[in-house]
């Protein structure tokens, strides 16, 4: 059992101090900004929950572009995870156990992860166009119209293979590294006991899973939620405001527009939204570790 | 099935094995009888465990035949040779209970849903699971997951022989006992052959009718647990059974009389003279005692008393050796003789035994 | 074993193709990307990559980067070091509670702070250099190093602790001399991701920054201008970009998959 100090704190106060100033000091001046509202030349004045209200209704011009764009990043993100969590399980499982192998394709795969994320964006921008990509060209070639910067689905379509190339070798990493964590024991056992491909993965390897798939998961949701570069390089929101999440959106009304009471207010509720999502997570996470924990 | 038969098996680490050291187990000739529980006992990487492996199919030996009752199985996969097989740590299925653990297999295996109930109801009872089996497994201690492991052995009508690969390890303590003597019951009960790896030798000599004694890839001695502490063939059997072990002098040996360091021992058989490689004599400290009467000179070094028993660490000329001191002697100063049964000396040439003539 | 190889073969292919794209165009002229699609330069040049090399306000951009990337991944690992060891050997008021709140900053959208972090650092005068985008990745990279590394620590028993206590070791020398080496893969994969997630991150890089520390994140979406793409320039400004992040990979390779395998996972 861990003992009890509160001098730890001395430890944790460089910790404390930087996000403090990084977080706390900023999200205090969102939170000024959004019960404001100004006159312009720096005059503010009381508006209480105005902003807020605005934000939520749908039928004002705030509320409805707010919630369009709610909209799409939820679409987007249950799109993503769709694809990339099965996807990245499956890469797992055929990833090689060790040898020169391993590296080899470790570092192929974490090639994508480390590319910035405005490269990733002008990457699929130039690929995916049917006159200098080979993407883009290939696609028209087989006689489908493909053309981002026009059709609000093609650009969807390229936002969502982008991001799917862009991550799933982040949950395949995660699933491989909890794979790995399997003793061979296991696998000679169900040998013994006759059991299938799919029984072995079912009854042994997906259960061993479920923390790093709730780790992978989280990490996803989470970063696909806060979209804002790729998407911005390759289709800069549009067609219109076809892809224009949210993010994209409140960067354009905060330093765009300069709105600032608008903004904030759509900024703290959409921090709120990440907390309650962590949070959610996170008290997944502990559970499943205290679960563990009482077992061993 | 009546029999396993181990002809000329071997593993070789690398396609081209060399010399003994390319060897995780060198070849043997082994054959092991149903009903019986045979014990692998020897120090860690002295290769029983690939000998269990390639029982029980999970490693494809080099060198030999694997024969069950006859049939060759050598390459025949592990699901279809009649063995099962328990881990040294629980290997359970987390997502079931503990009915579901022990229907698993049946299950995999397309018997119908009565025969299925029927059977684990069986095997829970034998095992002492029937109050947990609607429990999910994940939730029991350690050492009835170790009985969930086994029961899913013992489930299968068609299996023949059971395999464990120190059990006991993540047992706790208290419970070892209880856990071995189930082992013993359910053996009793299905006359199985049972195939018991561990490096624990109270482990061996108490779960075992017949007890393989290997070391360095070998097996050096196999016979029941009164043999091998009465007749070791090999000085590592006589060291590595027995607490302590064996005590081995160089000595020179011939006709009935061994000489070691100058002093004389008496031997109860006749020996040619014994001259090539290194002669060692043998006995266990349980024979070595400490007298009053005619024995040999020692200096005494230390005596440890263990309670039951008290030891004497004494020196004959320039060697060590581990004697008895009986219940009432009383020991002064650094003097002592002792008396040495010459029935219970061996001797070694080159660590084999040597008959006598 | 021939499906598993298949799949594998198939992903690791797509993976690269959009690469192997960028690097294509970055040895081609632009007369040569316009004219059409093809599978390699028919007429290879490094007129983009010397124009890069030769030119300040390119080159500057990576050394920007660099910069920043390099200050914040010591900052993140100097704070975060004590911090995870407390967190690993001590429970105090409020420890799970500020673990959440660290936790749920790595997870705030940067476009929350894009407009305060702008006001913020203009206010203390740190606008436009380097050392404003390092702080403001503080933000999430100090938690996320915090987290990975206090996984590693929690590995390490406390009897190693108390042994060198007991050695008559003072505390800064224990942590110098006995307890970082054992961490050390966990010190790899923690800074691993600190590069990472700051190497790559654009947003707060450029609400930050206007002409002196500006990363080449920035340079190269500022590419998008009047007169038309230049498109063999920032395919090859974009290769570089993926240098420092593949060099990380091979060097660190080992300790990844060690780390992976022990860690939090």
């Amino acid at each position: 059992m861990k003992p009890y100090d509160n001098r730890a704190w001395l430890l944790v106060l460089p910790v404390f101090a930087v996000v403090l100033f990084s977080a706390v000091l900023p999200l205090m001046t969102v939170v000024n900004y959004s019960v404001q509202d100004s006159f312009g030349n720096n005059q503010f004045f009381w508006n209480g929950m105005g902003w807020f209200r605005e934000l939520l209704d749908p039928s004002s011009e705030l509320g409805g572009r707010f919630l369009a764009a709610l909209g799409r990043n939820l679409v987007f993100s249950g799109i993503i995870l769709a694809i990339e969590v099965p996807l990245g399980i499956l890469v797992a499982l055929c990833m090689p156990r060790r040898g020169w192998r391993l590296a080899v394709v470790m570092v192929v795969m974490a090639l994508p992860l480390l590319v910035p994320w405005n490269v990733v964006g002008t990457i699929w921008q130039v690929f995916a166009r049917a006159d200098i990509g080979l993407f883009g060209a290939a696609v028209n070639g087989l006689g489908i119209d493909y053309n981002y910067a026009g059709n609000a689905t093609a650009a969807w379509f390229t936002v969502i293979i982008m991001d799917v190339w862009h991550w799933t070798s982040l949950i395949a990493l995660l699933c491989y590294a909890g794979l790995r964590a399997i003793p061979d024991a296991y696998y000679q056992a169900a040998r013994i006991d006759g059991a299938g491909r799919w029984a072995v993965f079912r009854n042994i390897e997906l259960p061993k899973l479920k923390r790093v798939l709730v780790i992978g998961v989280l990490l996803r949701f989470i970063d696909s939620f806060m979209i804002y570069t790729e998407p911005f390089v390759v289709t800069g929101g549009g067609p219109g405001n076809a892809t224009t999440f949210l993010s994209i959106d409140l960067v354009k009304l905060a330093l765009g527009q300069f709105d600032l009471g608008k903004a904030a207010a759509m900024s703290l509720v959409y921090n709120m939204m990440t907390l309650l999502v962590c949070w959610v997570f996170f008290t997944a996470m502990t559970q499943l570790d205290a679960a563990r924990e009482r077992v061993e | 099935m009546a029999r396993i038969t181990l002809d000329g098996i071997g593993h070789a680490y690398g396609p081209r094995p060399g010399g003994p050291a390319d060897y995780a187990l060198q070849p043997l000739d082994l054959v092991w009888e149903q009903g019986l529980a045979y014990a692998l006992l020897g120090p860690s990487g002295c290769g029983k465990t690939t000998l269990l492996n390639i029982i029980s199919g999970l490693v494809q030996p080099s060198h030999g035949r694997l024969l069950f009752d006859g049939t060759d199985v050598t390459h025949l996969p592990t699901e279809r040779r009649n063995i099962a097989q328990v881990f040294q740590f629980p290997v359970i299925y987390d997502t079931m209970t503990v009915a579901g653990n022990l229907a698993f297999p049946l299950r995999n295996r397309g018997m119908d849903r009565a025969g299925i109930v029927q059977q684990v109801a069986r095997t829970a009872a034998m095992l002492g699971l029937t109050e947990v089996l609607d429990r999910p497994a994940r939730n029991l201690s350690a050492d009835a997951k170790q009985k969930i492991s086994l029961g899913r052995g013992l489930v299968r009508q068609d299996v023949a022989a059971v395999l464990f690969d120190e059990p006991l390890t993540v047992i706790d303590p208290g419970l070892k006992w209880e856990l071995r003597s189930k082992l013993k019951a359910v053996h009793r009960a299905l006359d199985l052959l049972m195939i018991y790896v561990t490096h624990d030798q109270t482990e061996a000599l108490t779960f075992a009718d017949q007890v393989v004694v290997m070391e360095g890839g070998q097996v050096l001695q196999v016979g029941t647990p009164a043999e091998l502490f009465e007749r070791p063939d090999h000085t590592f059997v006589g060291h590595f059974i027995g607490s302590p072990g064996m005590n081995l002098l160089p000595a020179e040996v011939s006709g009935m009389e061994a000489r070691v360091d100058g002093h004389a021992l008496p031997l109860a058989g006749r020996y040619a003279p014994l001259d090539a490689g290194r002669i060692e004599v043998g006995v266990r400290p349980d024979f070595v005692a400490l007298t009053d009467g005619p024995g040999l000179p020692v200096q005494v070094d230390r005596i440890d008393d263990l309670g039951r028993v008290r030891l004497a660490r004494v020196r004959l000329g320039r060697h060590r050796m581990v004697a008895t001191v009986p219940p009432d002697a009383v020991v002064s100063g650094s003097e002592a003789r002792v008396r040495i049964d010459p029935a219970r000396i061996h001797v070694y040439a080159d660590s084999r035994r040597v008959a006598p003539l | 074993m021939t499906a598993r190889r298949f799949i594998l073969a198939t992903y690791l292919l797509a993976l690269s193709l959009p690469i192997y794209w960028l690097v294509n165009m970055s040895f081609k002229t632009n007369a040569e990307i316009t004219a059409g699609v093809s599978l390699w330069p028919h007429a290879p040049t490094l007129a983009n990559y010397v124009r890069i090399f030769t030119d300040p306000s390119w080159y500057m951009g990576y050394v920007n980067s660099l910069t920043y990337v390099a200050i914040n991944t010591v900052l993140s690992l100097a704070c975060a070091l004590p911090a995870a060891y407390a967190f690993s050997r001590y429970r105090f008021l409020g420890d799970k509670h500020l673990f959440f709140w660290l936790l749920s900053n790595r997870m705030a959208p940067p476009a929350v702070f894009a407009l305060p972090f702008f006001n913020l650092y203009s206010a203390v005068g740190l606008f436009d250099t380097p050392w404003a985008i390092a702080l403001a990745h503080c933000l999430f990279n100090v938690p996320l190093a915090v987290w990975i590394l206090e996984g590693f620590m929690s590995a390490v028993p406390r009897e190693i602790d108390e042994t060198a206590e007991i050695d008559g070791y003072s505390f800064p020398r224990f942590f110098v001399r006995i307890f970082v080496p054992l961490i050390a893969n966990g010190i790899g994969v923690a800074a691993f991701f600190c590069f990472m997630f700051s190497w790559v991150e654009l947003l707060l890089a450029r609400t930050l920054t206007t002409v002196n520390a500006k990363p080449i994140a920035a340079i190269m979406t500022r590419t998008i201008s009047a007169a038309g793409m230049d498109w063999g320039l920032l395919a090859a400004a974009g290769v570089l970009t993926l240098v420092p992040g593949a060099l990380v990979i091979w060097f660190v390779r080992n300790h990844i998959a060690k780390g992976f395998a022990l860690g939090r996972v």
